[in-house]
């Protein structure tokens, strides 16, 4: 018993992740406890031997080539054709700067939104719209403890018209993030909360209803998250969730 | 532009390809099928050179490919079946803690068996499969892994040592077969 605290981090010892001056007293801990250095020799071999189960799998020679084809570089073109085609695009490329900040901007905050309508259509057709099912926010904000890596208050629904279905995971820019689905009126609408930093592309503080997009929709960034809002009902319906959520995130 | 295109088609395939087959075996442990490992693969790597000027050279390649794939995995149809599937567990106990006389470990000194390792890595929840694949293949350090999953370091130590224990619990019916 009087080594359980030193084998409770016999694991993060040997992952070489305690800090250096706790490594160096493990170290003096496991040379003179025969207890501890018999766990050590075991867990050693308890690793190496997965790591030599794990590397279980080789791509053939077949999908190497395959893959490699798929991404190999294009043909380099003369030396002196690449400095005709570099000096036409500097001149191309001083006539687009004023411009290209602006679309580069629009570009990616139409990626945006065009994304999030994806996935709300994909919640809609969806067999399993939700993966955590449940009317209380008390439930379903702990679901996602562990699975996201911020945290996020849920309003509190009571003389609303609104009703919480559930929530699921959602990624966006290869980054995971929540997703809220509410009802009111028949209406589903979903609410999707991201970390603003892991975002590409520049999107503005507020924005309403981003034109050619089929659904009315309001985003907006406060502490550090995105939230959207999005669904077909109508543009008051989605204000009033939006301002419930701003409301419990202040 | 093609010479900028060309230029970051380079830096690409020169980061990605090394780590093509370490990706293809993690895909393939995740996936539990060959075909569905290479469609995998290929989805990440596609995705990861279309939005490879969005990465921060300097940063974490690995990480950002592992993440892509994990994410990819995770939206497939197989992805969500696994998720689906995953208990609702708490991650915040401690350490696991001492082993006894008779362990998966001192049995595994004696008789070293990868496939019976391999059967019962393949029989572990995915988010234990991943994250120990992550910790003892990759060898990824708990901020990589953290960085990877998108979780906090403390979750990581935390689910690190759930999936070896049920590693190890899953080891010791199979050891008292043998």
């Amino acid at each position: 018993m009087v080594c359980e605290s030193w084998k409770g981090n016999l694991d993060t010892y040997l992952d070489n992740e305690l800090p250096e001056e706790e490594m160096r007293t493990f170290d003096a801990h496991v040379r003179s406890c025969t207890s501890c250095s018999a766990d050590v020799l075991a867990r050693v071999q308890m690793k190496r031997t997965v790591q030599v189960a794990g590397k279980r799998f080789t791509p053939s020679a077949d999908f190497r080539r395959r893959m490699q084809q798929s991404i190999a570089t294009k043909p380099q073109r003369s030396f002196r054709l690449g400095w005709i085609l570099a000096a036409a695009a500097a001149a191309i490329l001083v006539a687009g700067a004023l411009t290209s900040t602006y679309m580069g901007n629009r570009s990616g905050r139409d990626h945006v939104y065009s994304e999030i309508a994806d996935l709300h259509v994909a919640t809609l057709a969806s067999a399993s719209p939700v993966d955590v099912i449940s009317t209380d926010r008390h439930t379903v904000k702990p679901w996602f403890q562990g699975k996201i890596p911020f945290a996020f208050n849920l309003p509190e629904l009571q003389n609303s018209e609104f009703t919480l279905l559930g929530g699921r995971m959602a990624y966006l820019d290869q980054t995971p993030g929540a997703q809220l689905i509410y009802d009111v009126r028949k209406h589903h609408i979903s609410v999707f909360v991201f970390q603003e930093r892991s975002l590409r592309g520049g999107l503005d503080e507020n924005s309403l209803s981003p034109k050619k997009l089929p659904f009315n929709m309001e985003t907006w960034s406060q502490g550090g998250l995105r939230y959207f809002v999005i669904g077909d009902a109508s543009t008051t319906d989605i204000d009033s969730l939006a301002k419930l959520f701003k409301a419990a995130g202040a | 532009m093609d010479v900028w295109i060309g230029t970051q088609s380079d830096s690409f395939e020169e980061l990605a390809m090394p780590l093509f087959d370490q990706m293809y075996n993690f895909a393939h442990w995740l996936t539990q099928n060959r075909e569905e490992a290479e469609d995998l693969v290929q989805e990440t790597y596609a995705k990861a050179l279309k939005g490879f000027s969005s990465f921060q050279l300097g940063t974490n390649f690995r990480a950002w490919m592992y993440r892509i794939l994990r994410n990819t995995f995770l939206t497939s149809r197989t992805g969500l079946r696994a998720a689906a599937t995953v208990p609702l567990d708490s991650e915040e106990d401690g350490p696991e803690l001492a082993v006894e006389d008779e362990t998966p470990e001192t049995i595994l000194m004696k008789h070293t068996d990868s496939e019976l390792v391999q059967n019962a890595i393949d029989d572990l929840p995915v988010h234990h499969r991943e994250i120990l694949l992550l910790c003892e293949v990759e060898e990824m350090s708990y901020q990589e892994i953290a960085e990877t999953l998108s979780i906090p370091i403390g979750t990581v130590m935390s689910r690190l040592s759930r999936a070896r224990k049920a590693l190890r619990d899953g080891l010791r019916p199979q050891f008292k077969k043998g």
